[in-house]
C-alpha cells in the first residue's frame, strides 16, 4: 500500500539522546544528550516518558508553536501499554493518538501524520517515539544489574526521544510517499537475534515501494532500515538478492551508524529500539540532505513484534516495516 | 509464497549464514579458570574459618558459601558484580556467586514498586526456577537413593 504526497513537510525535528549515544559518533548531531539514565526522574519507565516529553517540547519551540496551535500527537514506544506516550501526552493535553509496531513505530506516526495532512484533515501534527535502554532491558531480558553474557548478535536498545514537526508549509524536508508494509515471519525465533527476524520484513516493503513507485534502489541516493544491526544488514542485502533479485548497493542501517560499533563493544550488533530510526535520521540524515550531500532518502523503518510470553510458548516472531520516502525541497 | 515452510527452511539457511559463531572455547576456558580460581578462594576460606573459629570442616564450608552469597549480593548493590559475570560467564554465574547476583539483581530493579508489589514478587524472577528444580531433583535423588538401598 503506498501513498503519494503533494504538500506534507517535516519542518522541524528534536532528538535527545542517552550515555551510550553521546559517546557514538553521531553525539554532535543530536539537540540534547543526558549523561546518565534517570533525568532527574525515580524509574526508568519515569525517565523514558520525560525524553518524550521533552522532545515534543523542544520541537514545539524550535518550531516557534505552542500547544493550543497542535492539532494532533501521535507517540509510540516500546513500555507495555506504551506509558511513555500515555504518560507525556497527559501533561502535554495536546489530542493524541498512541500507536504501537515497536521499532518501525516511528514511520507509522509519520505515515497516518502524512496522510491526514496531505487531505486537510488536519494543519500540522506532531510525531514522537521514545526508548529506554534500561527500561527495554527490565522489560524484555534480565534485570539491569544482571550480568548475564549476551550473544553477538544481540542488538542494544538505544535511549532517546525523537520528534518530528509535520505540516504543509513548505519548508525543511518533503515526504514524498510512503509505504505501509505487511507482517512478516520466516520463522525465527531467536530474540537475540532481531536483524534476522526482521530482514524479511524490511525486503519486502522495500520491494513494494519500488514496485508500487516503479523506481529503482539506485533512484534513492540512500536507503536506510532501522534496526538490524550489522549482521541484520548482511542477511537483508543477501535476501533482497536472492528472493527479489535486487542490488541494494547505496545502503545502511541506523543501528550501525548511532553507535561505534568497533569501540562501543556492549552494543554487540547496534543499537535497536524505537528512537534508534528517528534519532539518526533526524538529526545527521538531515544534516546532510540540508547540506545537499543527499537528495532523496528512502528510510525504512523495521519492528519485532515480539513479547516474551509469546516466544516462552514457542512462537516465532512477527515483523513489520514501514517504508517513507524523503526528499530535499527544490 | 512468503511465509511456507520450504521458504522458511532457505532462510534459515541464509541466516545462518550471516550469524557469527560464539567463542565458545574461549568463553570456556575463562569459566574454567574463574570458576577454578573460585574453587581455591573456597578452599582457602574453609581452612581459615575452620582454623580460626576452630570448627568441623561442615560448618566451615557453610560459613564459605555465606561469604560467597554475601559478598555476591554486596558485589552487585555497589554496581560493579555484573561486568565481572559478563566477563567470567559461568566461572561466577554457576557458584552460588551466581545465585545470589541473580536475586539480588532483580531485587535492585523492583525495589521501586514497593515492597510486596516489588521486591517480594520479583525478587525470584530468576532464581526461583533454581530453587524449585533444585528442591525437585533433590527428592528424586533422595528416593532414588533410598531405593537403591544407600540411605542411612
Amino acid at each position: 500500500m503506498t501513498f503519494h504526497y503533494q504538500n506534507v513537510y517535516i519542518n522541524e525535528t528534536a532528538t535527545i539522546a542517552g550515555p551510550f549515544e553521546k559517546k557514538g559518533p553521531l553525539s554532535p548531531y543530536f539537540d540534547k544528550t543526558y549523561e546518565e539514565f534517570y533525568f532527574g526522574k525515580k524509574t526508568f519507565e519515569q525517565a523514558e516518558s520525560k525524553l518524550l516529553e521533552e522532545s515534543v517540547n523542544m520541537v514545539l519551540s524550535k518550531a516557534e508553536k505552542t500547544k493550543s496551535e497542535i492539532d494532533l500527537l501521535i507517540a509510540g514506544d516500546l513500555l507495555n501499554q506504551i506509558v511513555s506516550s500515555g504518560y507525556a501526552a497527559s501533561n502535554l493535553q495536546i489530542p493524541f493518538l498512541g500507536i504501537y509496531n515497536a521499532c518501525a513505530s516511528s514511520v507509522e506516526g509519520l505515515i497516518i501524520a502524512s496522510n491526514m495532512i496531505d487531505k486537510n484533515q488536519i494543519k500540522n501534527c506532531i510525531c514522537s517515539v521514545s526508548s529506554h535502554n534500561l527500561g527495554a532491558e527490565k522489560q524484555f531480558r534480565y534485570p539491569v544489574e544482571y550480568g548475564g553474557p549476551k550473544p553477538k548478535t544481540a542488538t542494544f536498545t538505544t535511549t532517546g526521544g525523537a520528534s518530528a514537526y509535520l505540516s504543509y508549509h513548505k519548508s525543511g524536508i518533503r515526504v514524498e510517499s510512503a509505504t505501509i508494509g505487511t507482517v512478516t515471519d520466516l520463522g525465527i525465533k531467536d530474540a537475540y537475534h532481531m536483524g534476522a527476524v526482521m530482514a524479511p520484513a524490511a525486503a519486502r516493503t522495500i520491494y513494494e515501494h519500488l514496485k508500487d513507485t516503479k523506481r529503482k534502489p539506485d533512484y534513492y541516493d540512500l536507503i536506510v532500515t532501522g534496526d538490524l544491526g550489522i549482521y541484520g544488514k548482511e542477511i537483508l542485502k543477501d535476501y533482497m538478492k536472492t528472493e527479489y533479485q535486487i542490488d541494494l548497493k547505496n545502503y545502511n542501517d541506523t543501528a550501525t551508524m548511532i553507535f561505534d560499533l568497533e569501540k562501543q563493544k556492549d552494543v554487540h550488533a547496534g543499537g535497536s529500539g524505537p528512537a534508534c530510526a528517528p534519532l539518526v535520521t533526524y538529526s545527521y540524515l538531515f544534516d546532510l540532505m540540508k547540506k545537499g550531500k543527499l537528495k532523496r532518502v528512502l528510510l525504512v523503518a523495521t519492528g519485532a513484534l515480539h513479547s516474551t510470553t509469546m516466544v516462552n510458548q514457542k512462537l516465532s516472531i512477527p515483523s513489520i516495516a514501514h517504508a517513507i520516502s524523503l526528499e530535499v525541497i527544490e | 509464497m512468503i511465509g511456507d515452510d520450504m521458504e522458511k527452511s532457505t532462510y534459515k539457511d541464509l541466516v545462518k549464514k550471516h550469524t557469527p559463531k560464539e567463542d565458545s572455547l574461549l568463553n570456556g576456558g575463562i569459566a574454567f579458570i574463574v570458576g577454578g580460581i573460585m574453587g581455591v578462594v573456597a578452599q582457602l576460606l574453609i581452612d581459615f574459618y575452620g582454623y580460626y573459629f576452630s570448627i568441623p570442616k561442615s560448618a566451615a564450608g557453610t560459613f564459605m558459601l555465606i561469604t560467597f552469597i554475601f559478598l555476591g549480593c554486596l558485589f552487585t548493590a555497589l554496581g560493579f558484580f555484573d561486568k565481572w559475570v559478563t566477563f567470567a560467564k559461568c566461572g561466577l554465574i554457576i557458584p552460588i556467586t551466581g545465585f545470589a547476583h541473580s536475586i539480588m539483581s532483580a531485587a535492585l530493579e523492583f525495589r521501586k514498586e514497593g515492597f510486596v508489589t516489588g521486591i517480594g514478587a520479583n525478587m525470584l524472577k530468576l532464581a526461583g526456577t533454581v530453587i524449585i528444580y533444585g528442591i525437585v531433583s533433590a527428592y528424586v535423588f533422595g528416593i532414588l537413593r533410598l531405593i537403591l538401598g544407600g540411605a542411612v
